[in-house]
């Protein structure tokens, strides 16, 4: 809703954001025809993870950190291992590495899937949601719960269950999944790759606005294949850093207007996570499958169209699926489940690739394995600045809109970026100001 | 049996306080009955899914997430107000959640901890549950909570009818199933005798012992299994740990954590309950 101010400006006032996970809004504000202010409002409450993880043991993380999302709980999980096992100064062995592969490709699969075919393609489709596509486009909302559900299989198959999963712990697994339990997905996961594949040539017909990032991309990059569950840092600005160099390059700053902490790169500003910075950074790392897929939907080797960012997705999706199907058809029996990790006292670093970016964690313990410091900077956090910047160039070009027509476009800017307000708290309701 | 005249249909509204958005997830997690129910009920109200709106007063409203902001009371009243049934989903609106930590510390050092700024924050000094503030219908446990509970809970608003969701334990659970309790043949400290049944005694399928995120079970004895966990080895703090999770705030995991702070850290009366 829209109403004057008394120096003559005017602000648009729109609810609850849809269709993003968590609770936000958008406040705007509209001068002469000139945005003057853009500020993205997370209204989710702090829940003061950093906090109360002080005094916890050393192997709690990876269940309590998941709490953070049911979105993607492996990301919590994984990054807060990799930390922890950083500490204490194990790597797990190369088999346990791939068996968290698996399971995050099946977060991916389920969280790719929900935010392409629920959240994203009703902006492009023009419905409310995806109940209401389902009238018109129901084979299209069956592909799309389809493939969510194939990623949810395998997350039951290999974490127990697919929202917080139970079966990951410090130094690896409680059970390994056997050969004939991950065959036994095979057909489910052949059917989602030919699935993920339709989805891309779907999403490449959508009409895209024009409109070229500026920022710097930020990603994993993993000494071979697509960046998931590890990798070094590596940007679009020459940055190459290992992970334990996070705190010297990225800076937390707390707003007024949002309980998310903004990120900013090398004391330079915005820097954006996800899906594009991804593919900018590995396009040379996706399979043949994925880059010919890419190609066919008119995506070159780099993204920088936040909205052709759903292709993107289509694409990882099509990636992770031929991932793990390439990971299922090589494993062997045998392999113990876990090696131990010992509590030692120091600081520890870890990050990993959530399906909408980087999330990083870094604990400090004492000898006992008690947590004195606990740090963890998720994917929608660094992104907040960048979609803030985003709306304001949009905001410019769409000024003449309905305050109706203005909101909903924002909102469809912000939803590019398939952001988690649950994970940034520590996010929608739109207002614009207009005089 | 309720059924909105405007609709034809019964409404159903999806509500979210402090939360992970997982227990709202799980409906969207029913990948084969997502469309069945949407036949049968209108989503009047479901931000996460879909931007359209109805109106209320709701048939059915599950609201997810605790209750940790001033602006959430008053949230939750208008809720009420509106709906015919509110069931809470998961831990956090039926416990208060992980985030109920807060209520053993000190909000103001978390604050400062975790923000450059706390004065730009707006919080309670206890999470709670929705159960604290308002009459809650049914509330359904787990952290996330099982789908098949959900469908069974949602059927039975429809339907007019108490939902059929076991208050045994997890023992139960195995027993029926055929697992081997690994805390009798393997010694891990399992916390399945005292916590609700409903997850189909997932961990200890997966070799591990139950970490209680249905919370606790009717009539659990908390402080028997505590004694045995201290008699097999582990630390009053390891105790007070395993109770202080995802239902810490419920009573009979509260106290018991609480016992175990006491005997951890003696009183000016010496040694704790």
């Amino acid at each position: 809703m829209s109403h004057k101010l008394t120096d003559g400006g005017q602000v648009l006032h729109v609810g609850t954001l849809a269709r993003v996970e968590g609770e936000g809004g958008m406040h705007l504000e509209i001068h002469d025809g000139h945005v003057t202010q853009v500020e993205l409002r997370i209204f989710e409450p702090p829940r003061f993870y950093e906090a109360f993880l002080r005094g916890r043991a050393w192997t709690e993380p990876p269940d309590i950190t998941a709490r953070i999302c049911g979105i993607c709980p492996v990301a919590y999980q994984f990054s807060a291992c990799m930390a922890l096992e950083d500490v204490c100064g194990v790597s797990v062995p190369e088999a346990i590495g791939t068996m968290r592969r698996l399971l995050y490709c099946g977060e991916w699969i389920e969280s790719h899937a929900l935010h392409v075919y629920l959240l994203h393609a009703p902006d492009f489709l023009g419905y409310p949601g995806a109940i209401e596509m389902a009238k018109d486009h129901g084979p299209v909302v069956e592909r799309g719960l389809r493939l969510k559900k194939v990623g949810n299989q395998l997350m039951t198959l290999v974490g127990g269950r697919s929202v917080h999963p139970i079966n990951v712990r410090l130094g690896g697994f409680y059970r390994m999944p056997s050969v004939a339990e991950l065959r036994g997905l095979r057909p489910a996961l052949e059917q989602g790759l030919e699935d993920a594949l339709e989805t891309v040539r779907l999403v490449s017909t959508f009409d895209f606005p024009e409109m070229q990032q500026p920022y710097t991309y930020l990603s994993l990059r993993p000494a071979s294949g697509y960046p998931i569950e590890a990798g070094r840092v590596v940007t679009t600005a020459g940055g190459d850093w290992d992970v334990r160099e996070w705190p010297q390059h990225i800076t937390e700053h707390h707003v007024a207007h949002s309980n998310a902490l903004h990120a900013t790169l090398d004391g330079e500003g915005p820097y954006v996570v996800g899906p594009l910075a991804r593919y900018t950074l590995n396009h040379d790392r996706l399979s043949p499958l994925a880059q010919q897929a890419a190609a066919e939907a008119g995506l070159g080797t780099t993204c920088r169209n936040p909205f052709r960012s759903i292709i993107v997705r289509a694409v990882e999706l099509v990636e992770v699926l031929h991932e793990a199907l390439r990971i299922i058809d090589g494993w062997r029996d045998g392999v113990p489940p876990s090696v131990p990790v010992p509590a030692r006292a120091g600081e520890g670093f870890g990050a990993t690739e959530a399906p909408r970016g980087v999330l990083f964690h870094r604990y400090t313990l004492d000898e006992a394995g008690t947590i004195l410091d606990a740090q963890i900077v998720p994917p929608t956090s660094q992104n907040q600045p960048s979609i803030e910047a985003d709306l304001r160039e949009l905001a410019e070009a769409w000024v003449r809109l309905s305050d109706h027509d203005l909101s909903h476009r924002c909102e469809e800017a912000i939803r590019n970026y398939d952001p988690c307000i649950s994970c940034a708290t520590h996010f929608l309701d739109l207002t614009v100001e207009r005089s | 049996m309720y059924t909105s005249a405007a609709h034809g249909k019964p409404t159903l509204a999806v509500w979210k306080f402090a939360s992970c958005d997982g227990c709202q997830l799980t409906l969207l997690n029913c990948e084969d009955e997502l469309m069945a129910l949407a036949g049968a009920v209108t989503i009047a109200y479901f931000p996460e899914a879909t931007r359209a709106v109805v109106e209320g007063p709701y048939d059915v409203s599950l609201v997810e997430g605790s209750v940790t902001t001033p602006e959430e009371i008053e949230r939750i009243g208008r809720i009420r107000e509106m709906s015919r049934l509110v069931v809470t989903i998961g831990a956090c609106a039926t416990s208060g959640g992980i985030q109920a930590l807060r209520n053993f510390g000190d909000v103001a050092e978390f604050r400062s901890i975790v923000y450059a700024h706390p004065e730009y924050l707006s919080t309670l000094s206890r999470s709670t549950p929705i159960s604290a503030h308002v009459s809650v219908d049914f509330e359904l446990r787990g952290c996330p909570i099982d789908k098949n509970q959900l469908l069974e809970v949602l059927a039975a608003s429809i339907q007019g009818r108490r939902p059929r969701v076991p208050t045994y334990s997890v023992c139960v659970e195995c027993k029926r199933k055929g697992v081997v309790c690994v805390a009798v043949a393997h010694g891990t400290p399992c916390l399945g005798p005292v916590t609700q049944a409903g997850c189909g005694a997932l961990c200890p399928l997966f070799a591990r012992g139950c970490y209680g995120c249905f919370g606790p079970q009717d009539t659990p004895n908390t402080s028997s299994l505590a004694d045995r966990l201290l008699a097999q080895g582990m630390a009053h703090e390891d105790v007070m740990r395993i109770y202080r999770t995802f239902n810490a705030a419920s009573e009979p995991f509260r106290q018991e954590s609480e016992r175990q702070e006491h005997a951890l850290a003696p009183t000016a009366e010496g040694e704790g309950p």
